[in-house]
């Protein structure tokens, strides 16, 4: 049986990374994975930083690194709009390194709730590093 | 009246300044391209932003959920600009322009009776409202270490921005910045930024009334969504701004070039008109001489 596609759009604020017509992506929702396919009912999440892995209509897998974003699903597309997003073969663990510095930093001067915020952030990026890039 | 020599220096110097016009303008064109397809390429985020963020707001609607940067302080006393403007100069009346609307706006704030605070983005804005309202600064940011603005730029602007509203050091914020028409027209614009002002894209947007999911709640994704939309709008104003300012700066570098090409001519026919005089002197000098003999 033929897998029936939808687009599939993958923007960052610089510029649109990817626009094709997929079977089948996983987006790290911060509830948890979840796996869109065609005719998904209409629905808004917000991102954790994660892999986002496309299965393209012509069969390749392609996979990329997000930092938090969102993503727009509706049955005949889904747009992820990525704070950041980089392609998984062009990450590297210094990129990866900086931002967690990046981070801490800003954890130094942050209130109650935005710590806790930027501590779990700094953590899902750790357990990302583990995953992308092999010690 | 000027020497043969002295004429003859001044044309030479003229002539290297009209090479290094040229060559500005050029680098100027170079670079205007870029930046207009970085403007390009930025906006698919932030037109799909835009039309997320209607979605939502019609979601939440009137809803007492919707966060404080959407709907304000509820009070309008405390004024914060946020002037970006380039960091070089020789670029026309691009950074003056910007400066002057930024200061038409803080004169009629003062004049009713606000407080006004002033946030410079680039070094030339600052160096412009310095002289008039230097109390009013009350931080700056500088780009010029920065050779393409990214999104971090934007970003970190964005939280200072944010961070500030959170201490409740202002209740409405308004962006400064040149939006980009064309390579001659570049309209300094003003947009207020908080409390977001969702009306002219939530109209457009209602098409796509599907009824939405939410993964967390609406109210959540809001939350998230509009520090990031701040970002966004300040990352589109920059690009707005370095295309404008290219722009600009060709144009002016372009009548810098044509106004020394016509100095050169000028310089040139006095030139010659002046060793036509010397030559024709020293014939009539000789031949009076002849003639006297």
């Amino acid at each position: 049986m033929v897998m029936a596609d939808f687009n599939f759009e993958l923007v960052s604020p610089e510029r649109l990374l990817l626009s094709e017509k997929v079977t089948e992506v996983v987006i790290p929702a911060t509830e948890g994975e979840m796996t869109v396919m065609a005719n998904h009912a209409p629905t808004m999440t917000t991102i954790k930083p994660g892999v986002v892995s496309v299965k393209t209509a012509d069969g390749k897998t392609e996979r990329f690194v997000v930092f938090g974003g969102f993503a727009d699903i509706l049955p005949t597309g889904c747009t992820l709009l990525a704070e950041s997003a980089i392609h998984v073969d062009e990450l590297d663990r210094t990129v990866l390194e900086n931002r967690i510095d990046a981070v801490r930093a800003e954890l130094e001067g942050a209130g109650d709730e935005k710590k806790t915020r930027l501590e779990q952030f700094v953590a899902e990026l750790t357990k990302l590093g583990e995953i992308v890039i092999p010690a | 009246m000027p020497s043969l020599k002295d004429l003859k220096n001044r044309i030479a110097s003229v002539k290297a300044t009209q090479k290094i016009t040229k060559a500005m303008k050029m680098v100027a064109a170079a670079k205007l391209r870029r930046a207009q397809e970085a403007a390009e390429a930025a906006r698919p985020y932030s037109q799909r932003m835009a039309a997320v963020l209607a979605n939502i707001a019609q979601a939440v609607g009137a809803d007492d959920s919707a966060p404080a940067l959407m709907t304000g302080t509820g009070k309008d006393d405390t004024h914060l600009l946020v002037v970006c403007t380039a960091e070089r100069g020789l670029c026309g009346g691009f950074n003056s322009q910007i400066a002057r609307h930024a200061r038409d706006h803080v004169r009629k704030l003062l004049a009713a009776g606000k407080t006004v605070k002033i946030i410079c983005v680039g070094k030339k804005g600052f160096d412009i409202l310095r002289r008039e309202y230097a109390s009013l600064i009350i931080d700056r940011v500088d780009l010029r270490e920065v050779k393409k603005i990214g999104f971090e730029n934007a970003d970190q602007i964005g939280h200072k921005v944010i961070a500030l509203f959170e201490k409740g050091e202002f209740d409405v914020c308004t962006l400064f910045y040149s939006e980009f028409k064309s390579v001659i027209a570049q309209i300094p614009t003003a947009q207020q930024l908080i409390p977001a002002s969702a009306g002219p894209v939530a109209a457009e947007a209602s098409d796509a009334s599907a009824v939405y999911e939410y993964e967390p709640d609406a109210g959540a994704i809001l939350t998230d969504l509009i520090p990031r939309n701040i970002s966004v709008q300040i990352f589109r104003a920059l690009l707005e701004n370095v295309a404008g300012e290219m722009g600009a700066k060709m144009s002016a570098m372009d009548n810098a070039t044509r106004n020394a090409g016509e100095m050169i001519n000028k310089l040139t026919l006095n030139y010659n008109r002046q060793r036509q005089a010397q030559i024709t002197k020293e014939l009539i000098e000789i031949i009076s001489g002849a003639e006297a003999l």
